[in-house]
């Protein structure tokens, strides 16, 4: 693990964070969304360099960790099957499901094969024509044109045994809901660098009107967080309510015409329900009717799935940013990267596994030393 | 959501009516769909999502991101999940350090 001290660039990120102290007169509570930022932020220590009136409190935008137990369980399911090859993301492998994970499939003779990209899926497809090649087509923006694109290039390459089980989640609305959830902190947010690549930024002004918060585009590099966060505070000090685009050099504000134009022709929005956080209203993405064949969801009918979550996990209050993860019964004991009770210790963007790896297993190690 | 690593394009050819290419992450080189940056040119530094060029950078913008991933240990991860690109292997979206035990 590396800290800010062994970091280049660890002079200018204790100015920037002076320049932080020397402008904020009260406390502030920001959201970074992303949970590639909460790593970044926790395994550089950003949170400790910080003065003590400026919280971070670490949001829902972890894809791994959201994505609904009943899809987890229909993903075991499907990769169950005979004749089947279930292509995930490596991450999602540990994810537990209502009774096991897909590496206890893969364990029991189940073909669970983990892919970098969604065209090595397609590529299986093409490779292997008796079998159904089924892909695990989560995340957020910053994912959909690359899942998106494996359908349509599926569709037009006549792969008729690939399908896609497709649970996508989208920032904007997630957004939304912290602000409307009951006992809301959060007063700003960080937006995600690379979401924003996709969307561009067009989608947020709306929201910072409506709900009166700053929102700030942000990078995932040290210097980046802190000038995100600096903006954040100035603007909060201030009164203002403004979106701010802080990673201009990788994010424009139409986004990526090409990338927006293949999501916006296989993809089409639908309700989702969140891991930990329930049902947002049109929340995510799912197959439009015309790549409906390519839907694992009805390719394969596993019926009888009934939930049931771990009742000692609590990742859904440290989703909703309502505890740190150490301030968890089960934090560092039951549950560890090794036996998780929850998808936020699994992935590297989780909360609960940015911790772990990071050694703050006490409550109150979360803010500052 | 989580890293986009930046590379640099050595090649750019049509593969079945897709924009692909070899792109150079410090080193290793991987096949990337470059049909979302139909504007990039071979010798260009874009950044690349599960085997997406999703944006072109500019050339100082990319060496910076890159040094600062690499003095993070970030490169490594990064570059560990391009390498394992066969199927079978496991790279994942967005990786974890070897879990290390609980220092209580």
């Amino acid at each position: 693990m590396k800290h800010l001290a062994e970091y280049r660039d660890g002079d200018t990120a204790r100015r920037l964070a002076a320049g932080i102290a020397s402008i904020v007169t009260r406390r502030w509570a920001i959201m970074e969304v992303c949970g590639g930022q909460t790593h970044s932020i926790i395994r550089n220590a950003l949170d400790q360099l910080l003065p003590p009136e400026v919280e971070l409190i670490h949001g829902p935008g972890c894809p791994v960790c959201v994505t609904p137990l009943e899809m987890i369980d229909r993903a075991l399911a499907i990769a169950a099957l005979p004749g089947t090859i279930f292509c995930s993301f490596g991450d999602m492998l540990r994810v537990p499901g209502s009774h096991g994970d897909l590496l206890g499939v893969k364990a029991a003779g189940g073909d669970v094969r983990v892919v970098y990209s969604p065209l090595d899926a397609l590529d299986l497809a093409r490779r292997h024509p008796d079998r159904e090649v089924v892909f695990f087509a989560i995340g957020f923006e910053t994912t959909a044109p690359a899942n998106a694109m494996a359908v349509r290039l599926a569709e037009r390459g006549g792969v008729s045994n690939f399908s896609a089980l497709v649970s996508h989640v989208l920032v904007p609305p997630a957004i939304a809901a912290v602000m409307e959830s009951p006992g809301n902190r959060v007063e700003a947010f960080l937006a995600a660098g690379h979401v924003c690549s996709v969307m561009g930024t067009l989608q947020y002004p709306p929201l910072c009107a409506r709900y009166r918060v700053p929102i700030v585009v942000t990078g995932f590099e040290p210097l980046d967080l802190l000038e995100g966060i600096r903006r954040t505070v100035v603007q909060l000090e201030a009164g203002k309510h403004e979106l701010e685009n802080a990673y201009p050099r990788v994010v424009t504000e139409e986004g990526n015409a090409a990338a927006k134009a293949v999501v916006a022709e296989v993809f089409e929005p639908c309700d989702r329900t969140w891991r930990g956080i329930g049902t947002i209203p049109s929340s995510g993405w799912k197959l439009a009717e015309r790549y409906a064949r390519f839907d694992a969801e009805r390719r394969f009918a596993v019926g009888g799935i009934v939930t049931a979550e771990s009742t000692l996990c609590r990742a859904g209050d440290v989703l909703r940013g309502a505890i740190k993860p150490n301030e968890c019964p089960a934090f560092g004991r039951e549950c560890t990267p090794r036996t998780p009770l929850g998808a936020t210790m699994v992935s590297g963007e989780g909360a609960c596994a940015a911790y772990y790896h990071a050694g703050r297993f006490a409550a109150g190690q979360g803010e500052r030393p | 959501m989580c890293l986009a690593v930046p590379g640099r394009i050595e090649s750019i050819r049509e593969d079945q009516g897709t924009r692909m290419g070899k792109v150079n992450f410090g080193g290793v080189v991987r096949d990337v769909c470059l049909a979302y940056v139909p504007e990039a040119l071979v010798g260009d530094y874009t950044i690349v999502h599960v085997g997406f060029a999703l944006a072109r950078i500019d050339e100082a913008a990319a060496l910076e991101t890159l040094q600062t991933f690499a003095e993070m240990g970030l490169l490594e991860e990064g570059l560990a999940e391009i390498r394992g690109a066969a199927p079978g292997d496991d790279p994942v979206l967005c990786p974890l350090p070897p879990a290390e035990p609980p220092r209580r």
